[in-house]
């Protein structure tokens, strides 16, 4: 399994054909405290860098982006009743969405962990 | 409008003092503001639980004086005439020291600004205004255009401003200023100490009880601040937690809840017009406004709270039935009462406390229903 990340700061998290989609630790303190999510259903499909979900804070509502393309299998249920999952674990219990890759070529354009770190200590 | 991020923004006295606290600034009213510094949900907490200090130097606070009689028996009849032409409350009634909102009205009655007026304690003739930071410019160049005549205006925006709230801002700032405890809910002092003149207001905008304080920009008004923020029950907070408070405080937000498109009727500010103005009928758009009194206004400012967990913000579109019935005109999430909320304008049949409506959120209905106002019990100290 191997997760990449993007320059807007989702993470997606790659076993087969399936990626599990989620905020960076980054993202969710910029945030701060969030108090709504809207996660994608199962059976969208979208394009890479589509808006797929959306996170609110106390102060603002903020788009979601497809790090790739293709069809959601799982939307996180759970973020309903519990958005400060997020804040608490984003890269883990706080994912958003899982989907089936449509072009595993996408995944080329995305940065490796240590890319990210690197990216983000340079904002 | 000018692209905020080309214009030259401008800083308070405080700007570095709010870099050194952490501050992440932003463009606000054409000024470098922090928005936050520990973040939005505990600064909003702290301040309804201990004491927080904004830094508000980007508002408008002035002195409307008279030219002549300045300190003479009667001065404050003729400076309240000259202001009561441009604003429908009564301002003569007022004692030393006493101040009431308003708002600044155009031609038709449309809402300039909102503002705060005080009699100035001590010397007849002198009124004590804070207008939005937004708008000072257009609000002082009207007052200046249709007051000069008997007035004179002096800016007081190079000043300190800073407002003090929570149910530890008496216990904090009577150690600063033993009056400070004695004022009550819009009620002000003019101190001096040594060299050094201070307004000290019992007012605020979020609900709690507290202070404003205008300062001078040197360092005793510096050095206050820093023994302000020194003390264990302060700390600074920003423009986010200043706009999620005053919203759980069901106060409007000018540009936002308010506009020149809307009267003082629809807004939900009728209070501020006096019976006697009424009678009086001499203030900008009386027509309209004593119209909309009689008769009722089209549409009507209410409390909106949302029964699902989105929050619906500025812009989000009320329906009722598929239809269109108002918007909201500012919304979010609540941290002290820990559920989205908002306010707006809706159909004025629909503004009954109960009635059901929808809040389109990303194209989505979501069931909300038309509130009183405020979300919280409000704190002041009456």
């Amino acid at each position: 399994m191997t997760t990449y990340f993007t320059e807007d700061h989702e993470w997606i998290s790659v076993d087969g054909d399936t990626g599990t989609v989620g905020i960076t630790k980054y993202a969710a303190e910029q945030l701060g405290d969030v108090v709504f999510v809207e996660v994608p259903e199962a059976g969208a499909s979208f394009g890479k860098g589509d808006d797929m979900a959306v996170v609110e804070s106390v102060k603002a509502a903020s788009d979601v982006y497809a790090p790739v393309g293709g069809e959601i299998t799982e939307g996180n249920g759970d973020l309903a009743d519990a958005p400060e999952t997020v804040n608490e674990d984003p890269e883990g219990k706080g994912w958003f969405c899982k989907i089936k890759l449509a072009d595993k070529g996408e995944l080329d354009g995305l940065m490796d962990a240590a890319a990210y770190k690197a990216y983000c200590e340079g904002l | 409008m000018a692209d905020p991020s080309t214009e030259t923004l401008r800083r308070t006295p405080l700007y570095d003092v709010h870099v050194s606290h952490g501050g992440k600034m932003v463009p606000f009213a054409g000024y470098k503001m922090p928005v936050q510094f520990e973040g939005v949900k505990p600064e909003h907490l702290w301040t309804r639980e201990h004491a927080g200090l904004f830094d508000v130097s980007h508002m408008g606070p002035c002195f409307l004086f008279l030219k002549e009689g300045l300190g003479e028996p009667g001065g404050h009849e003729k400076i309240s005439a000259a202001i009561e032409r441009l604003v429908p409350s009564n301002i003569a009634i007022l004692k030393p020291g006493q101040g009431r909102l308003s708002v600044l009205l155009n031609e038709e009655g449309g809402i300039l600004d909102d503002l705060i007026i005080t009699r100035m304690p001590g010397i007849d003739g002198m009124l004590y205004i804070v207008v939005n930071g937004a708008v000072k410019a257009q609000d002082w160049a009207l007052m200046q255009d249709k007051l000069s005549d008997v007035a004179m205006l002096q800016k007081a925006d190079d000043r300190l401003l800073i407002a003090l709230q929570g149910p530890q801002a008496e216990a904090v700032l009577s150690e600063h200023f033993p009056e400070a405890a004695d004022l009550t809910f819009m009620r002000c002092a003019y101190l001096q100490k040594g060299d050094e003149k201070i307004m000290l207001s019992r007012s605020g905008y979020t609900g709690e009880d507290g202070y404003e304080l205008l300062l001078p920009n040197n360092e005793y008004g510096l050095g206050l601040v820093d023994a302000l923020l020194a003390d264990d029950r302060v700390k600074p907070i920003g423009l986010g937690a200043r706009d999620s408070l005053r919203l759980e405080a069901g106060l409007c937000l000018y540009g936002h809840d308010m506009d020149a498109s809307r009267d003082p009727v629809e807004a939900d500010l009728s209070w501020v017009i006096q019976k006697s103005r009424r009678e009086q009928a001499n203030f900008p758009g009386a027509e309209r406004i004593l119209k909309a009194l009689a008769d009722g206004p089209a549409e009507q400012r209410v409390g909106i709270q949302p029964l699902e967990r989105a929050p619906a913000r500025e812009g989000t579109e009320i329906h009722v039935n598929g239809e269109p019935v108002g918007m909201v005109t500012s919304g979010g999430f609540g941290p002290s009462v820990d559920r989205p909320i908002a306010m707006g304008y809706v159909r004025a049949d629909l503004s009954a406390p109960g009635t059901k409506i929808d809040l389109m959120v990303r194209g989505k209905a979501r069931a909300a229903e038309v509130c009183a106002l405020p979300f919280v019990r409000t704190r002041y100290k009456r």
